[in-house]
């Protein structure tokens, strides 16, 4: 049989592999262009102030990118993501404040049932989409009992948290870091890390080579949870007061995030550093970007709309220049 | 058959039924320790779910397990892999999004803990560099980024990794269907030099040459039964082939007076993308045009350039004359609509034919499915109970009663009589003689080389493009069989 | 004992039942007041689930990944296309419509352009193209204090025998889909990619232009649902459509429509519909506190899935 046809199925290694270099690093290259166009329109925004103030927001949306980051990687999808921060976000200046014990207990629980949906959407069979879709009412009906009104105090010790502010290097940026690099180490270097990604790219294999494909949907979803319950923690952290609407607009921004980093909707092919600098890009695109260009705040969101088509366009025609 | 005296496996009596068709019906086989088996037979005769079976990764209806003299009750994956029985499948099992040492750690728990990226690549290169010298597989390579040779070797070798389990029988399912001559010889050699230390291994091989040349003993199956076995050295290409059942009907198979047609005007001209000489393809009216070789060297790419090009004008060496059907072989994939009953799959390709002004008449579409009942012979009580309420040779009688029953005048067929009973085959191959006879044109790719004697020419195809071209009269299997293996070492 | 199981075997029936339990249990909790006034009220409400279910299902059933996620922005910004254009005359009723109508149809076509163009999963594409939208929705309606005209408000509220003209035209509008989706070239081509893209390829279906003929559809039920809801409730509003993400996809879906694609059913949707606003209704006649409405509205969607159970893997 000819060697020919074979190579000329799949493309060799390196020339694949050039291809995948160039698209991960799209994230860090537009990152990298929002920088530029800040400080080429306003200078003095590249400053340990003016980055702990633009990218203020940021690390609640990278933390709620992770979270939607693990569901994508095993081929699901997490609707929810944002009402659950806002639920979590209630919790924080409720519960958490006023009773610490018992607010643990409830951000422990709602992991928990992370965790079972998880376990229900893989016994039943059912679609992510629909289940979290319900759930998402879920959570923001809970978030409504709690905190009808916007109010709620953040606790002191989260607040004082959020406005530390460390020599040198603004707070956000060694957050971002931080994150990166955890998650990037968990997910991507350990051995069971390989397994829980392997699942989104062929979970036929994983289950024949033994692994409980239960096992992996219920961390993949528990640490969905985790980090959302961080999301909410960190946000109410930096806006001292809730509101139970909050977090309703990071179901898209999560997502957004996700693909602008890199991330594929199946095949388990997503990075965790790439999810953080997606979503540090929306976070300075959607508000700083355009303060400074003078274009009206109505703009913001289709500035995270524009920015996911561009990025997408680049990567359609790096894999057509690719054949 | 002869029980091997040491036998490491013992499958008695397994039967394994998906629905109303029976893939296998009771089977007895055994291996022994440093044995390599070739197991052959025609696609759909059981070999896959057998070895599947053997996995653990279906469950026999019934039968026993045997595995080192004891008798296995609850077989499983886990249960296999404990006791040293591996397999590499046909399709696929990498994960295309991991590295090739994230590959070979799915396979073994104890690769876990400080330093497991550098202990899992030294496992899979030791093994790539005693199998494959100059592999040029790198353990950082993402599987995706490798071509389909490159990552059968690294499925081939890590089946033969050891770490914590141990390693028995490896179950090897067509594993050069996409290496070069080189390769596939590294393999088997590496294959005689495991099997000589004490190991067994399972040959599952269309190339015989591979199989006669590699095995201790050859099983041949038939039908979902075993049809023969014994030591290779009792075989030989004839007798093999006779034992599968290629000969029988190739006498049967009746010739038409093949001059007696005339060449109407041409239907089909294609020229496959690899082509470098001026080859093509050509099949005229009322002609039914074979397209041999091995599996996957470019039939079904030509088949379905053909089919685009139906579509849109003007695709480079491409012409189609004509209104086109194309009737699938890989029926769950490509052919049949699951939720759909038998009738509304029927009458899915003839939908315009099948209005009363806007609407789809439902007394048309259930003539329609009526008419093709009765001529094609579908086994039903009833045209609109679901599709998958059919045996898998009826389904796919249904497609060709969707193909057929349009108002198609080239068909292409996709190797559709894979995993069909001998019954319904022969009825197809009347139906598609009548049709043919009436002025249809027939694009046949095959893989059942004795299906070729029903075709007024065929083109061997070869590495993606065509290398011969044999009119009915010159057409013999071995002719067939030469060019779809010239450049091989065989 | 046949009936029943045939009743088992039509899963939209369900959704019916649970309507009908829901409006008798609410009217016994009233002592019978108000139960004709109930569903009148459920059914106006429930035209507008209808029109974004029917075109969302078109959309699911193309199969997995297939979902309109800019519903909520068309609609926001067709309610105020729709406003501007009228400008509260009567006599550019009929234009203001049209434009609305066009408003969700380019909606519906940039969705698909983008889906085809990216080769992006069409969830994403609509993703995007719904922040771009949102954020003209913002910018051109904002501050919008333009009244329906008197002709067009009254239109929406007309009522013959109880039943509202609406819901009758909407009624007329599921026959029609449902026909469309069962009996013509356009339906059977949805039906048959959802199950098996290539399969609909391979049998010669036109599978580039059914898809951008659901996008475009319902991108247009969207524009038009964006225009009724303004005259409805008397003025265009950026929000006006932030309850139809969620609740075009739950009707489809409690409707009996496969999120898996290939399967779909028209009635089921206004039964889910019924059923949903009449939940809705009976939870604001006990008493119930918003975040109880959502919560178990969240609950019921999730208990619907979780009981029908997901589809078998191919």
């Amino acid at each position: 049989m000819s060697v020919e046809a074979v190579e000329r199925r799949a493309p060799r290694a390196g020339a694949a592999g050039r291809a995948r270099m160039l698209r991960s690093m799209l994230p860090a290259v537009s990152l990298a262009i929002v920088l530029l166009a800040i400080a080429w329109l306003n200078p003095r925004a590249i400053s340990y102030f003016g980055f702990n103030l633009m990218l203020n927001l940021a690390i609640p949306i990278a933390l709620a990118t992770i979270a939607q980051m693990f569901i994508i990687a095993v081929n699901e999808l997490d609707l929810s993501i944002g009402t659950f921060v806002g639920f979590v976000g209630c919790v924080t200046a409720t519960w958490l404040r006023d009773a610490p014990l018992v607010g643990i207990l409830i951000l422990i629980g709602s992991i928990g049932i992370y965790a079972l949906l998880g376990a229900l959407i893989h016994l039943r069979n059912l679609p992510s989409i629909v289940v979290t879709l319900g759930m998402s009412f879920v959570w923001q009906g809970l978030a409504v009992l709690l905190l009808p009104k916007p109010g709620g105090k953040a606790p002191e010790w989260l607040s004082a948290i959020a406005g530390y502010k460390p020599p040198f290097i603004p707070l956000p940026i060694i957050a971002a870091i931080l994150i990166a690099l955890v998650v990037h180490v968990g997910l991507m270097r350990t051995s069971y890390g390989a397994i829980l990604r392997g699942t989104g790219g062929n979970a036929t294999a994983i289950g024949r080579a033994g692994w409980s494909l239960l096992r992996i949907k219920v961390t993949m979803f528990a640490l969905a949870g985790l980090f959302g319950v961080l999301s909410g923690m960190t946000l109410i952290g930096i806006t001292t007061s809730a509101d139970a609407n909050i977090g309703n607009g990071y179901t898209l921004l999560a997502i957004a995030g996700v693909i602008l980093g890199g991330g594929e909707f199946v095949g388990g092919r997503v990075s965790p550093v790439g999810a953080v600098i997606g979503a540090l890009t929306l976070a300075l695109a959607a508000s700083p970007l355009l303060t400074f260009m003078k274009i009206p705040p109505d703009w913001q969101v289709a500035a995270n709309g524009i920015i996911l088509i561009i990025v997408l366009a680049a990567r359609v025609l790096i894999s057509r220049r690719e054949r | 058959m002869a029980e091997a005296p040491e036998a490491v496996v013992n499958l008695v009596g397994v039967e394994k039924h998906f629905g109303a068709v029976r893939a296998l019906a009771g089977v007895d086989f055994a291996i022994g320790k440093g044995e390599c088996i070739g197991l052959v037979g025609h696609n759909g005769a059981g070999k896959s779910t057998l070895m599947h079976i053997l996995a653990g990764t279906l469950q026999p209806t019934a039968g026993r397990i045997v595995i080192g003299g004891r008798q296995e009750e609850a077989y499983s994956v886990a249960r296999a892999k404990m006791l040293g029985v591996r397999c590499v499948f046909q399709e696929l099992s990498l994960c295309p999004n991991l590295n090739v040492a994230e590959n070979t750690r799915v396979n073994h728990q104890s690769l876990r803990g400080i330093g497991w990226r550098k202990r899992a690549a030294a496992l899979i290169g030791a093994k790539l560099d005693e199998i494959f010298p100059d592999h040029g597989i790198d353990a950082d390579d993402i599987v995706s980024d490798l071509s389909l040779g490159k990552r059968q070797m690294v499925e081939v070798a890590r089946a033969f990794t050891v770490t914590d389990e141990p390693l028995e029988v490896v179950i090897l399912d067509e594993p050069t269907s996409s290496l070069d001559a080189e390769t596939a010889g590294q393999l088997l050699a590496f294959v005689r030099r495991f099997v000589e230390s004490g190991g067994s291994v399972i040959l599952i091989s269309h190339l015989l040459g591979e199989i006669l040349d590699n095995a201790d003993r050859i099983v041949v199956m038939r039908d979902g039964k075993v049809a023969a076995g014994n030591a290779a050295s009792a075989f030989d290409r004839t007798k093999l082939v006779a034992a599968m059942g290629g000969a029988e009907t190739h006498h049967k198979a009746q010739h038409r007076d093949s001059e007696a047609r005339k060449e109407g005007p041409v239907r089909v001209r294609a020229r496959p993308r690899q082509q470098t000489d001026g080859t093509e393809l050509v099949a005229h009216e009322g002609q039914v045009i074979g397209l041999a070789g091995l599996a996957g060297h470019g039939q079904t790419d030509l088949l379905l350039s053909v089919f685009g090009a139906a579509g849109s004008r003007g695709k480079q060496g491409v012409e189609v004359n004509g209104p086109i059907a194309l009737v699938a072989g890989d029926r769950q994939t490509d052919g049949i609509f699951q939720q759909w009953s038998i009738s509304l799959n029927i009458g899915i390709r003839s939908l315009k034919r099948l209005r009363q002004g806007v609407l789809i008449s439902s007394r048309r579409e259930a003539e329609l499915a009526e008419e093709w009942r009765k001529r094609i012979g579908i086994r039903t009580p009833d045209m609109n109970n679901n599709i998958l309420s059919l045996s898998g040779g009826n389904q796919q009688k249904a497609l060709f009663a969707r193909a057929l029953g349009s108002d198609a005048e080239i068909i292409l067929m996709d190797d559709p009589m894979r995993g069909v009973d001998i019954g319904t085959k022969l009825e197809v191959y009347d139906l598609i003689r009548q049709e043919a006879a009436a002025g249809r044109t027939f694009l046949w790719y095959t893989t059942e080389t004795d299906e070729l004697d029903h075709c007024d020419r065929v083109y061997v195809f070869r590495g993606g493009r065509i290398v011969a071209k044999l009119n009915r009269g010159e057409l013999t299997e071995e002719k067939v069989i030469h060019s779809s293996f010239s450049e091989t070492a065989q | 004992m046949t009936a029943l199981r045939r009743m088992a075997s039509t899963p939209w029936i369900w959704s019916f039942v649970g309507a009908l339990l829901i409006w008798l249990a609410t009217v016994a909790f009233t002592g019978g007041y108000g139960g004709g006034g109930m569903i009148t009220a459920a059914l106006s409400l429930a035209v507008f689930m209808v029109i974004v279910g029917t075109g969302q299902m078109f959309v699911i059933t193309l199969g997995p990944g297939n979902v309109d996620l800019s519903l909520p922005a068309n609609i926001g910004l067709a309610s105020a296309v729709a406003m501007t254009v009228m400008n509260g005359q009567d006599s550019r009723i009929a234009l203001g419509l049209l434009a609305a109508l066009a408003c969700g149809a380019a909606v519906g076509v940039a969705n698909y352009l983008l889906i085809w163009a990216l080769r992006i999963p069409p969830i994403i594409a609509t993703l995007s193209a719904s922040f771009i939208i949102h954020s003209i929705d913002i910018a051109y309606g904002r501050g919008l204090q333009i009244k329906p005209p008197p002709g067009f408000a009254a239109f929406t509220n007309i009522q013959i025998l109880g039943i509202p003209l609406l819901a009758l035209l909407t009624i007329l509008f599921t026959v029609l889909a449902a026909l469309a989706l069962n009996r013509m070239i356009y339906g059977r081509s949805v039906l048959a990619i959802g199950q098996n893209i290539r399969a609909a390829w391979l049998a010669g279906i036109n599978v580039g232009w059914t898809r951008f003929a659901t996008y475009t559809l319902c991108g247009t039920l969207g524009g038009l649902d964006g225009a009724l809801l303004a005259g409805y409730f008397r003025g265009a509003n950026i929000d006006i459509g932030n309850e139809y993400l969620l609740s075009s996809i739950a009707v489809v879906v409690i409707g009996g429509t496969s999120v898996a694609g290939g399967k779909a059913n028209v009635p089921g949707i206004w039964g889910a519909s019924l059923f949903l606003v009449l939940l809705l209704t009976m939870l604001n006649t006990f008493g119930v506190s918003a975040g109880v409405r959502l919560l178990l509205t969240g609950l019921i969607i999730v208990g619907v899935i979780a009981a029908a159970g997901g589809e078998e893997t191919r």
